[in-house]
């Protein structure tokens, strides 16, 4: 299990920044919670259907409708950075 | 006894026939929030101003008019801070209302204060707050429970009539137990989600913390029904909730799950429940074994599902919206450093355990998996329900521990949930209620009982919960902060 499950990398994948404590703490942390979890294998399942929401809900739609809602000025109010009504992030395109 | 001591339903009747005010109730809080809230530290923040404001023009004819509500700081309050309990969003203010706030409003509430939490509702005893952990009312070196342990603490500690927090794995019932207080989980789909900031998008739920069942029931009538905000919030009738307390149990039947009452649980707990149970019987209630089979895969199910989706949710913060940002050189530096330096310890770990069961090659291992377990588990609860109305059981296998025991420790954390967490999987509701005391280091700590009822089933889970609280004086002891 733990030799599949790298840490750095799917701390890559999650977009997180770690430092290499965090890096070494988790991985052995998080290590006894997939033993744990792989009790689950032992469970049969076969032909049982999984369970996303408890509630079977379906699409649920609504008219496509302006509304009342936030402003522009709303919707930048708690940006880090922005300017003429936009975000501003780092370039993107060089 | 002080005006901040009464419940919910002693406050109306005292503000209708206007032997009290709305900004008198208001003042008593804030004296005792001065005198206690420095030991308990379960305010992260309070907007008295405001309060006031609505206070003087509250009409206290409404449901709950002039009835100051705590809220986690998980809610959006327009205005107030929502911090979620983490550094990232530090300094964030609401500009809209969660429907629940909505609807508090429109009963006549007046939404105070905002209540102390586990970063992102993650964790069991309010440590995990990038502000400060929670004191327990009833001893301050002990956790107050979590996540909603600010929720749970002001209610016990007589700072606030009643408080609003979230349920994802019992976030509500765990340190409702810890704290003495009564705590409700509503069915999945009876409140709007919509402005409660999302940690596990098919768990979580919003519910009160009151000091009586009574309570509960009237804040439950005021924040139920379908949201068109919420897309998975359900068209149920709303009942009135008050309807049936004071019914006697007469042909009630309780299951107890024979896979609950096992080794692992504190003496005193085990001994409480039992008492408990007895108790109904007297009352006239039938108690019956059930089994619940798969309860020793919850724990393992939950860890994977509320992860997964969580590590979906917190994408969001990104530096790009809203919260703090970090790094500037590119976009992957600024995503990187500004979760990197934003979330606090625990956040990060369920962040990456629930990136890993989604990654490419392990989601059918892990996510599908325990989404086919969480079928078994909700098919145990729905096979037990054709033969009880409820299911009674202890809330937590221990009373609250000490500050620091379980911080470094994830696998021990999560398994103080193993009570709890089950619910949630089966979407069903459920409530903690005090049961009794436990004596250790000569200091008293409340012990929990949990019902968990039928789905939609709230009004009936509050009926078998409000006998035994009015044949009982467990309620009516007081935290000794």
């Amino acid at each position: 299990m733990s030799d599949q499950f790298d840490v750095r990398y799917i701390a890559q994948l999650a977009r997180l920044d770690l430092s290499a404590e965090e890096i070494t703490k988790f991985q052995s942390q998080l290590g006894q919670v997939l033993s744990h979890v792989e009790k689950l294998k032992q469970v049969d399942v076969s032909g049982v259907e999984p369970t996303a929401h408890a509630n079977h809900v379906v699409n649920v739609f609504r008219a496509d409708e302006p509304r009342d809602w936030f402003t522009p000025a709303d919707a930048l109010s708690n940006a880090p950075r922005s300017a003429n009504g936009l975000f501003i992030v780092p370039k993107v395109i060089e | 006894m002080s005006l901040a001591s009464l419940s919910v339903s002693e406050l109306r009747c005292k503000l209708r026939s206007r032997e009290t005010s709305p900004v008198e109730a208001l003042n008593a809080l804030e004296a005792r929030i001065g005198k206690v809230d420095p030991v308990v530290h379960g305010y992260l923040s309070r907007d008295y101003a405001t309060a006031r404001a609505l206070a003087e023009k509250a009409d206290v004819n409404l449901p709950l008019g002039g009835v100051p509500i705590a809220i986690k700081d998980v809610i959006n309050v327009k205005g107030e801070p929502c911090s979620c309990g983490s550094k990232i969003l530090d300094g964030y203010t609401a500009n809209y209302d969660a429907t629940v706030i909505k609807l508090l409003r429109a009963a006549g509430a007046i939404p105070f204060g905002r209540c102390n939490m586990d970063e992102f509702a993650m964790g069991s005893s309010t440590e995990n707050s990038a502000f400060g952990r929670s004191c327990n009312p009833w001893d301050p070196s002990r956790v107050p429970g979590g996540s909603s342990g600010g929720s749970a603490a002001v209610v016990a500690a007589n700072e606030a009539f009643a408080a609003l927090g979230s349920d994802t794995g019992g976030s509500i019932r765990q340190p409702a137990a810890l704290c003495g207080c009564v705590g409700l989980k509503p069915t999945y789909g009876r409140v709007s989600r919509f402005g409660l900031v999302a940690f596990a998008s098919s768990l979580d739920q919003i519910g009160p913390f009151t000091k009586t069942v009574e309570d509960a029931a009237l804040l439950l009538n005021a924040i139920s029904g379908r949201d068109p905000l919420d897309s998975t919030s359900v068209d149920e009738p709303v009942p009135d909730y008050t309807a049936k307390l004071g019914q006697d149990l007469k042909g009630v039947k309780l299951g107890m799950p024979k896979e609950y009452f096992i080794g692992g649980i504190d003496p005193q707990v085990d001994a409480a429940v039992r008492a408990a149970i007895r108790h109904y019987e007297s009352l006239g209630a039938e108690i019956v074994e059930v089994s619940l089979p798969n309860t020793e895969h919850a724990v393992g199910v939950y860890y994977i599902i509320a992860t997964a989706e969580a590590s979906a949710n917190l994408a969001r913060f990104d530096g790009v919206r809203y919260g703090s940002r970090a790094g500037n050189a590119n976009l992957l530096e600024m995503y990187g450093q500004t979760r990197g330096q934003g979330f606090g310890p625990e956040v990060k770990r369920r962040i990456i355990l629930g990136t890993y069961v989604l990654s490419s090659g392990y989601y059918d291992a892990f996510y599908l998996r325990a989404q086919k377990v969480r079928t078994l588990i909700r098919r145990d609860f729905m096979s037990a329900f054709e033969k009880v109305d409820a299911i009674i059981c202890p809330t937590t296998p221990e009373p609250a521990f000490k500050a620091g025991d379980r911080s470094d420790d994830p696998l021990k954390m999560y398994l103080a949930d193993i009570f709890t967490i089950a619910c949630n999987l089966a979407g069903t509701c459920g409530m903690s209620l005090p049961c009794g005391f436990a004596e250790t280091d000569g200091k008293k700590l409340p012990i929990g009982l949990q019902l968990i009822g039928q789905p939609f089933q709230e009004a009936r889970l509050l009926q078998i919960a409000h006998a035994y609280e009015q044949s009982t004086d467990w309620h009516k002891s007081v935290a000794p902060v």
